[in-house]
């Protein structure tokens, strides 16, 4: 009856029994999520955080073993930070700068990342996803001791949900049988093959990609650098490209692209992984720690809520892995539904937000799956033609500068910015930098002793630079409070790089998403108070 | 927005068509389709405009398939 899909790197929450098993009739919660990966996990945490009670199903005990996402980009770990669990992360994981190219036998070029100074967290770290999911849980744990109303019920697993005006029925088996829930909103975070999508009859478009990668991930002693190496046609012979890239405890990544027809089994064989990896590595030491195939697709979902089933992460879309944009975005979707959900639970905003949640993550998803669609084709050319101008590229970027852009192998996950959506309000501030219009995710700044995002999110914020406001404002019981600060507060000059530009002074309407909501070059009641009620998805009443 | 010059723009178009025949002196059809390729990436980042490189492939195939 109960047979575990996969086994696990950490037993976090075996199965215990609940009281809503023996009640008389099916409990109601406000909010279940479906699947505790991490993007259900982390959008228990963001609901929890806010009071509001959600319980999250996974049909296994704990985190699946083998390490799948080993990238989070700097938005993730800042979202993490706002749940407070940033920290663990940075330092667990690796931070490396230096790239290098190979194009079969030779060396192409290197480069350096050259991070840009003055953030709390590098642009990514490598880091492998069991212990990302752990650090998740364990902030969970610490969230309920402080009173978050977050349940974890492993073995539970949602076998059928009924649909209603305004509730969802789940059918529920665990390890003593089956029992029901109701949930005012059920979230399906319930991964890329997503059962949840199925019982509902609903779609998933996109394209399948028609090759296979072989990941193996080894521990190594030896002295490697900290580099990310990415070899295109490599003549050792290990496969069509190879990459490599560090993780923490001496761990290293190795992805062979191995081609369409292969035989997973054979391949699999500890042998011939080892033929590979010594191809390629030549004579050192090394111990195999985990290993898969892999095939990917770039598909998602045409929209992400449907009536009380909203979806999230692998769930609603899915990328190839080039470019960590899988869990990454999933993260970026968890940061944008849980104030939105939170926001209409607690009766603040209209329903109708919720939709907004779908419109601004599926224009996020088709950014994500574009970029990994183009380095996919890159990697992996699709005709003859392609193929020829690849090898062009990588033939001049040794020798010429200018070809080094074009060399795709993966763009870094960078959050999107919500270019013309509907929860904008003006962009009002005359020589105002780019990087912060209307629309983006704010860029962390040192500020004091200390960074801008940690003093930000969680609810609006009006952020002042050199103008006066009022200490908060409310509109129809939504509170945006002021963060005050003056351009000598800027030691470093980042702040006013990155929000003043130009202006002399300016005025931030900021969600609790850390996205901007609205900026001008001072404070006008009227026009601030009306910025909110559109970022919360309400008529403009003012 | 900028566009292609259509207009006659070589000095010497003898001796340019010369030059461009003669790049591909003993090489494969492979070798002459990957120098092709090199060529049309040099040329296309000295140019930098997008929308003159849009044009120019917009012209490229169109007139393929008169
Ligand atoms: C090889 C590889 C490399 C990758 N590298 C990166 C990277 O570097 N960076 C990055 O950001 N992303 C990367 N990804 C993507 C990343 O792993 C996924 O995006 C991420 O795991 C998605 O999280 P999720 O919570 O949405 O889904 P999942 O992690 O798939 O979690 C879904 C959960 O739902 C549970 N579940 C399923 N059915 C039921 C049910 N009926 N009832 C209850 N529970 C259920 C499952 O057991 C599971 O725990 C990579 C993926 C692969 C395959």
């Amino acid at each position: 009856m109960f047979q575990d899909r996969y086994s696990l790197a950490f037993k976090l929450y075996p199965y215990e029994r609940s009281a809503d098993q023996d009640a008389d009739s099916p409990v109601r919660h406000p909010v279940v999520v479906m699947g505790g990966g991490p993007i259900g996990v982390a959008m228990a945490l963001d609901l929890g955080l806010q009071g509001i009670p959600v319980v999250v199903l996974d049909d296994h005990e704990g985190i699946g073993m083998g390490s799948r996402a080993i990238c989070f980009a700097k938005r993730s770990m800042e979202i993490a930070g706002r749940y407070g669990c940033g920290e663990p992360m940075l330092d667990k994981g690796v931070v490396w700068n230096l790239g290098k190219v190979f194009h079969k036998e030779g060396k192409v070029f290197e480069f350096n990342l050259l991070p840009e100074e003055g953030h709390k967290y590098p642009a990514f770290i490598n880091l492998q996803q069991p212990y990302f999911e752990k650090f998740l849980v364990d902030r969970v744990r610490e969230a309920q001791a402080a009173g978050a109303p977050i349940e974890l019920r492993g073995k539970n697993r949602v076998d059928s949900v009924t649909e209603f005006d305004d509730y969802v029925e789940l059918q529920i088996t665990t390890p003593d049988g089956e029992y029901k829930l109701q949930a005012d909103w059920l979230i399906g975070a319930d991964g890329a093959s997503s059962p949840l999508r199925g019982m509902l009859g609903l779609d998933f478009e996109g394209r399948v990609f028609e090759d296979s990668f072989l990941i193996a991930d080894i521990k190594m002693t030896a002295d490697f650098p900290t580099e990310r190496w990415f070899w295109f046609e490599p003549t050792h012979g290990s496969g069509a490209s190879t990459l490599l890239h560090k993780q923490p405890d001496d761990t290293w990544r190795i992805d062979f692209q191995i081609g369409w027809d292969v035989d997973r089994k054979e391949e699999m064989k500890e042998e011939n992984i080892r033929a590979r990896l010594d191809a390629m590595l030549g004579d050192v030491d090394y111990e195999m720690v985990w290993s898969s195939i892999y095939t990917f697709q770039c598909k998602r979902m045409d929209q992400f809520r449907h009536g009380r089933v909203i979806f999230a992460g692998d769930s609603a879309h899915q990328v190839s892995p080039f470019g960590a944009r899988g869990a990454n975005s999933g993260m970026q979707d968890v940061d944008n539904l849980g104030w939105k959900l939170g926001m209409v639970i607690r009766g603040e905003a209209p329903e109708r937000l919720i939709d907004t949640y779908s419109e601004e993550r599926v224009y996020g998803a088709d950014e994500n799956i574009l970029n990994s669609t183009r380095a996919t084709d890159f990697i992996t050319p699709k005709s003859k033609i392609s193929h020829t101008f690849r090898n062009a590229v990588l033939s001049l970027a040794g020798e010429y500068e200018f070809a080094r852009p074009l060399v795709n192998s993966g763009r870094l996950s960078v959050p999107c910015t919500y270019d013309g959506l509907s929860l904008n309000g003006p962009d009002d501030l005359t020589g105002g930098p780019a990087r912060t219009r209307v629309g983006s995710a704010c860029p962390d700044a040192p500020l004091g002793a200390g960074y801008l995002l940690s003093q930000l999110g969680n609810g609006f914020q009006i952020l002042t630079i050199d103008a006066d406001a009022p200490d908060e404002i409310t509109v129809d019981g939504v509170t945006a409070k002021r963060l005050a600060i003056t351009a000598s507060d800027d030691a470093t000059g980042a702040l006013t790089e990155r929000y003043l530009g130009d202006a002399a002074s300016a005025v931030y309407l900021i969600r609790p998403d850390q996205h901007v909501a609205a900026r001008w070059d001072r404070f006008d009641e009227q026009a601030v108070q009306a910025a909110l009620q559109i970022a919360c998805g309400k008529e403009v009443t003012a | 927005m900028s566009s292609v010059n259509t207009k006659p723009n070589f000095a010497d178009p003898d001796g340019f068509y010369a030059k461009l025949i003669e790049a591909h002196d003993g090489l494969s059809d492979e070798e002459s389709a990957a120098l092709n390729a090199r060529l049309i990436l040099i040329l296309s980042n000295h140019i930098g405009d997008s929308d003159v490189l849009n044009d120019a492939m917009t012209m490229a195939r169109n007139a393929g398939q008169g």
